[in-house]
């Protein structure tokens, strides 16, 4: 976070146009006006989908009513503005991870559709029996099942890197496990239970160093900051929308060119093939080969109206803005005893998971509610990692580019009503 | 905070900080694990069924306060009574759990078990109350060694 390397303005109460004018942004997300129990609303749950602001419902909208047909079909107008409209999300999509080539991209319902895609497509052609992949153990469900569905169909072999307990990934230990047998590592980006950021260039590097591909999983991490796949050279980059701001399914699968153009199709279906014929049918180019059926249409258009919105707000003010909040959440959560937080990695995304004392994660999150803050409360999908750490579930807050100071104390006096209870 | 403290009455707080019967019995001839998916909880029951009598029951396991105390309450309930009694008190608690049975006057049994109505208030914590009493359903249906799940309805 190199803004960070400077004294900010308050992030909260700065009105001049240097820097991040929450009020201002809140106001383009119609939900946050909502009260819930007759509170103001909270939401600290953006890391498990966040709001829609009204830039991306009016995207949608402005599809479904003005321009929508289906696409890379019809002859006439309308399909033609659908699909230029689709074309064109997929080129802001390009950009926003400065990919090489729209072609790069290929869109899907989310990233476990993304992983899926890769095991079964990637997997499924190039790795045989006891080629090694290696996982973390930070890692989210979705990137642990399909590829033990992979071992279970051909016999690969899952290694995973350890953490340390403060939640980061032990490089040392990760180098140890490459060898000649690894032929993917599949990491998060951003741990989405912990927040902990991984060095994904160097993962990277050591990987491609071993000749083995590189999957990041960067669900939590596009929300918060820039990325660039390009920098950091790995061959295959995934995300979901609804977590920038956009709609929910629609995601993207980032690869590299030549290795897309590699793989045989995922499914079968129209859209995909270039001819069809009851002996042989021929497949099309990437990425549309990866696009069997018609697409969400209208997510995707959305999906780029969310990344024009972030990009308009600038991904370093908002990283500024949320390290503040992060800082001051954490410092305001430690100084609670009883209360333990979990996932300490001097780098970290907004993301503050925690436990207390004598209170069930469930039982937190029931009371906070009733308080109008939405927080996550449970295992986060991650199993392994909460079993790493001896706990079944936590309390996970997660600040996006909307949350206020305001609603840090709150969620620290929502906390206090938890210790009224269960004492 | 008046709502909360309907959910969180103090008989509830209490089972969850001191659950009765918790460890399993030394002569148990059945049990059974539940799990919640959604949140990890885990409940093993365990039974000393005998004659079709419930002799003695326990638990072990890790959850909300809700199932905690859910499951302690249970153990009190069932012991003594016939499997047929249990079961039968399962699915008037199941009902009233999920606002079928609003009438629950004169059901003695029911009436001791009123102290979690307050969660028929949050739909997404009656998995959480009725996750040990599933358990028990399939201790005593299956013998030994089945999983519940409260996703598996």
């Amino acid at each position: 976070m190199s803004a960070l390397g400077h004294p900010q303005p308050s992030p909260v109460f700065g009105s001049n146009l240097s820097t991040f004018d929450v009020e201002r942004v809140r106001a383009d997300f119609p939900i946050l006006s909502k009260r819930i129990y007759d509170r103001p609303l909270v939401f600290l749950d953006s890391a498990a989908s966040a709001q829609k602001p009204r830039a991306v419902i009016d995207a949608v909208r402005h599809c479904y009513e003005e321009e929508y047909a289906n696409i890379h079909r019809g002859v006439y107008y309308l399909s033609a503005r659908a699909t230029a409209a689709y074309e064109e999300a997929r080129a802001k999509v390009q950009r926003f991870l400065n990919a090489r080539d729209p072609r790069e991209i290929v869109f899907v319902r989310g990233a476990t559709e993304a992983i899926n895609l890769v095991a079964l497509s990637y997997g499924g052609r190039f790795l045989k029996e006891g080629d090694e992949v290696v996982l973390s153990t930070l890692e989210h469900h979705s990137n642990i099942v399909p590829w033990q569905l992979l071992r279970d169909r051909i016999g690969i072999v899952i290694r995973v890197v350890p953490i340390d307990d403060a939640g980061e990934l032990r490089l040392d230990a990760y180098e140890k496990l490459l060898g000649p047998r690894t032929k993917l590592v599949a990491v998060t980006h951003i741990s989405n239970a912990l927040g902990t950021i991984t060095p994904v260039a160097e993962i990277t590097r050591l990987a491609h160093k071993h000749g083995a591909k590189v999957l990041i999983d960067g669900c939590q991490a596009v929300p918060h900051q820039a990325v660039d796949v390009r920098a950091i050279d790995c061959d295959f980059y995934t995300f979901s929308g609804h977590k920038l701001y956009g709609p929910s399914g629609i995601g993207v699968l980032y690869g590299k060119a030549e290795i897309l153009e590699a793989m045989p199709p995922y499914q079968g279906g129209g859209d995909m093939i270039r001819s069809v014929s009851f002996e042989k049918t021929e497949y099309a180019d990437v990425p549309q080969r990866f696009e069997a059926g018609t697409p969400h249409i209208a997510g995707a258009i959305g999906l780029g109206a969310a990344i024009d919105y972030v990009t308009g707000l600038d991904q370093d003010r908002i990283a500024a803005h949320e390290q503040a909040l992060l800082a001051y959440a954490t410092d305001r959560l430690s100084g609670i005893p009883g209360l333990r937080i979990l996932g300490t990695a001097p780098e970290k995304a907004s993301i503050v998971s925690f436990t207390m004392e004598g209170a069930h994660p469930h039982d937190i999150g029931t009371i906070l509610d009733r308080s109008g803050i939405a927080v996550r409360a449970g295992h986060h999908c991650t199993q392994p990692l909460m079993d790493r750490f001896g706990v079944a579930g936590t309390v996970r807050a997660s600040f996006g580019l909307y949350n206020t100071i305001e609603e840090v104390d709150a969620l620290a006096e929502g906390i206090q009503r938890v210790k009224e209870i269960f004492g | 905070m008046s709502d909360l403290r309907d959910l969180y009455q103090e008989v509830i707080l209490d089972h969850n900080r001191k659950p009765r019967n918790f460890g399993r019995p030394p002569h148990a001839n059945c049990e059974a694990r539940g799990d919640n998916p959604l949140c990890g909880d885990k409940v093993t029951v365990y039974l000393a069924l005998e004659d079709g009598v419930v002799k003695d029951v326990g638990f072990e396991g890790r959850g909300c306060a809700i199932s905690m105390a859910s499951a302690s309450l249970m153990t009190e309930m069932v012991k003594g009574k016939t499997a047929a009694e249990a079961q039968a008190l399962f699915r008037r608690f199941q009902a009233a759990m999920t606002g079928q049975d609003e009438a629950v006057g004169g059901d003695e049994d029911l009436d001791k078990l009123a102290v979690l109505s307050g969660v028929r208030e949050y739909p997404m914590r009656v998995k959480c109350a009725t996750l040990s009493w599933h358990t028990l359903a399939a201790a005593m249906a299956n013998g030994n060694g089945a999983t519940v799940s409260t996703e598996t309805e």
